[in-house]
């Protein structure tokens, strides 16, 4: 247990100690997506009857930051130390595959949470959206970032350099991240792109999240809820396997 | 009494490379061991799979009697590894580094430990400083120490003293040296033989994956006969003594002799012929000459 409370510390302190890049410039990017968007749009679009476009995309935002760092954590984590060879102080040990798999994971979902909690309080100077059900807000940030941190752990050990880790940020994750209904709602799409929407698993995790600010949402959350806990037992249940099998990390 | 490393007909391939090939060792207790062989020998895919760092295609492996792979946290525990490679983690400090190493190996409070391994590898002064800003041989030395957080009963030193100065050498040593006497058992590789002619009591020579020769070091001194003599002549060495030199430069011969009794008869010879010897230097067999002719017997 201490192997992975100390493998899980040592992830945080990482985070800390570039906290520039890790939390305040994710913190930042995302206030001025708010910023731009809700500038251009705000008089335009009204996605929920009554409730602001500024308000609508901060939970949206605040979503696609926790998701997003969740993912860079563990992928960027597990490739750097690859790359300089110092993950060799982490194989030698008694570390139990699970116990690396929570540790990497349990950090993301760390990072990813506070990034998204600062993105969340700097957007409450823009709009304040009410908070409707906290319950959906934790459980879908939660399960997301998870998730994400999970995926990041099996692309961290896949890529051998930067280059294919940044193609699986800029290629997978990017365009599901912005395709899945975070600075709109999925009805207003067209029929094929609504029906396209649905296979994406990120699209239920926003709308999951943003149905605990509203109280409203495209789909009902207790189905996102089970798509999000499906891919997330599917995904855990993956990494593991690859874990066991050494796959990339004991040659 | 277990073995302290039990290797038993273990193979690895990586690709068309049999890098092991059925090898067979087993290290004793208390042991301090060195593992020889050129390079590609396969010496570091050994301890790769000791460490669990790599998994074997065939055999097994055992520390302390627990499989490295079936029984690989018991295995882990036990061994303490100094890897060959100079590698460190940018984000911490010397002292976060060891706490964080001795967390992984389930130890809290460690300070005392880690205060007394610093002090012996000379660190202490560097105990607050980030790992980037240390030299070579610093970095080194904290590997050292990494290996040693957990006080493992059987330590791996992978290549320790490649690139390394004298002090650091001698120092490191003499810490080693100490806890092989409390009782732990060392295993060495290493492409200085005259540290492992000095340190190790039996050591082991791979070549392309086989175990080609596994003796105590004095057995294997002890089949090189003979000694050696460098003479250093005013003039040339008399042709019938040439067929005895091994190397010349200049006037200066290096001659093999069958006896220290051969000794009379060549420097008689060199008198015979009216030369004069200007230095002369009688040279014991060492590790290298065995590994050299061992090297070239096992094509």
């Amino acid at each position: 247990m201490l192997s992975f409370y100390t493998l899980f510390y040592k992830e945080t302190l990482r985070v800390q100690k570039v906290a520039f890049q890790t939390l305040l410039a994710p913190i930042l990017t995302a206030l001025l997506y708010l910023l731009i968007f809700s500038h251009v749009l705000e008089q335009h679009v009204e996605v929920y009857p009554g409730v602001r476009y500024t308000a609508f995309l901060i939970p949206g935002l605040v979503m696609m930051s926790v998701l997003q760092n969740a993912f860079a954590n563990s992928s960027s984590s597990l490739i750097q130390s690859k790359i300089t060879g110092n993950i060799v102080f982490v194989l030698l040990a008694p570390i139990a595959y699970g116990e690396f798999f929570a540790a990497y994971v349990l950090a993301s979902v760390v990072r990813g949470l506070a990034v998204g909690l600062g993105v969340y309080l700097s957007a409450l100077w823009f709009a304040q959206p009410p908070l409707q059900y906290p319950l959906w807000i934790v459980v879908f940030a939660v399960l997301g970032s998870a998730l994400l941190g999970s995926l990041g752990v099996v692309a961290g050990i896949w890529a051998e350099k930067f280059d294919q880790l940044a193609g699986f940020q800029n290629f997978i994750i990017m365009p599901l991240t912005f395709l899945s209904g975070v600075f709109y709602s999925i009805h207003s799409l067209p029929d094929f792109w609504q029906d396209l929407s649905r296979f994406n698993p990120i699209f239920y995790m926003i709308d999951g999240f943003r149905y605990g600010f509203f109280g409203v949402s495209d789909i009902s959350p207790w189905f996102s809820l089970e798509v999000v806990g499906g891919c997330l037992l599917v995904m855990t249940g993956f990494t593991l396997a690859m874990l066991r099998s050494g796959y990339k990390l004991r040659g | 009494m277990l073995p302290a490393v039990d290797v038993r007909q273990v193979h690895k391939h990586y690709g068309s490379l049999h890098a092991l090939d059925g090898v067979d060792l087993r290290v004793e207790q208390g042991e301090f061991f060195g593992l020889l062989g050129p390079n590609g020998a396969g010496k570091t895919t050994l301890i790769n799979l000791l460490a669990g760092l790599a998994l074997p295609d065939g055999g097994e492996i055992s520390v302390l009697g627990h499989d490295v792979v079936r029984q690989y946290r018991d295995s882990r525990r036990l061994l303490g590894v100094v890897p060959q490679e100079l590698v460190f983690d940018p984000f911490f400090s010397v002292r976060e580094t060891l706490r964080l190493q001795s967390g992984y190996f389930g130890l809290r409070r460690n300070d005392a430990w880690i205060d007394e391994v610093m002090h012996h590898l000379d660190l202490t002064d560097k105990a607050d400083i980030n790992m980037r800003r240390l030299s070579g041989g610093m970095k080194r030395r904290v590997l050292v120490a990494q290996a040693l957080v957990h006080k493992p009963p059987v330590i791996v030193l992978d290549e320790p003293t490649a690139g390394v100065d004298v002090e650091l050498r001698q120092s490191m040593w003499r810490f080693i040296q100490r806890l092989n006497r409390e009782g732990q058992t060392v295993l060495l590789t290493t492409h200085y033989l005259e540290e492992a002619e000095t340190l190790c009591g039996r050591i082991a020579m791979l070549k392309r994956g086989r175990v080609v020769a596994l003796d105590s070091t004095k057995n294997l001194l002890s089949t090189i006969a003979g000694c050696r003599v460098r003479l250093k002549l005013d003039s040339t060495l008399p042709a019938s003594l040439l067929p005895q030199v091994i190397e010349q430069t200049g006037e200066s011969y290096l001659l093999a002799l069958s006896s220290y009794q051969a000794l009379e008869m060549v420097l008689a010879e060199v008198r015979q012929a009216g030369n004069a010897v200007q230095e002369i230097e009688l040279l014991q067999p060492d590790l290298e000459d065995v590994f050299i002719r061992v090297m070239g017997r096992a094509c």
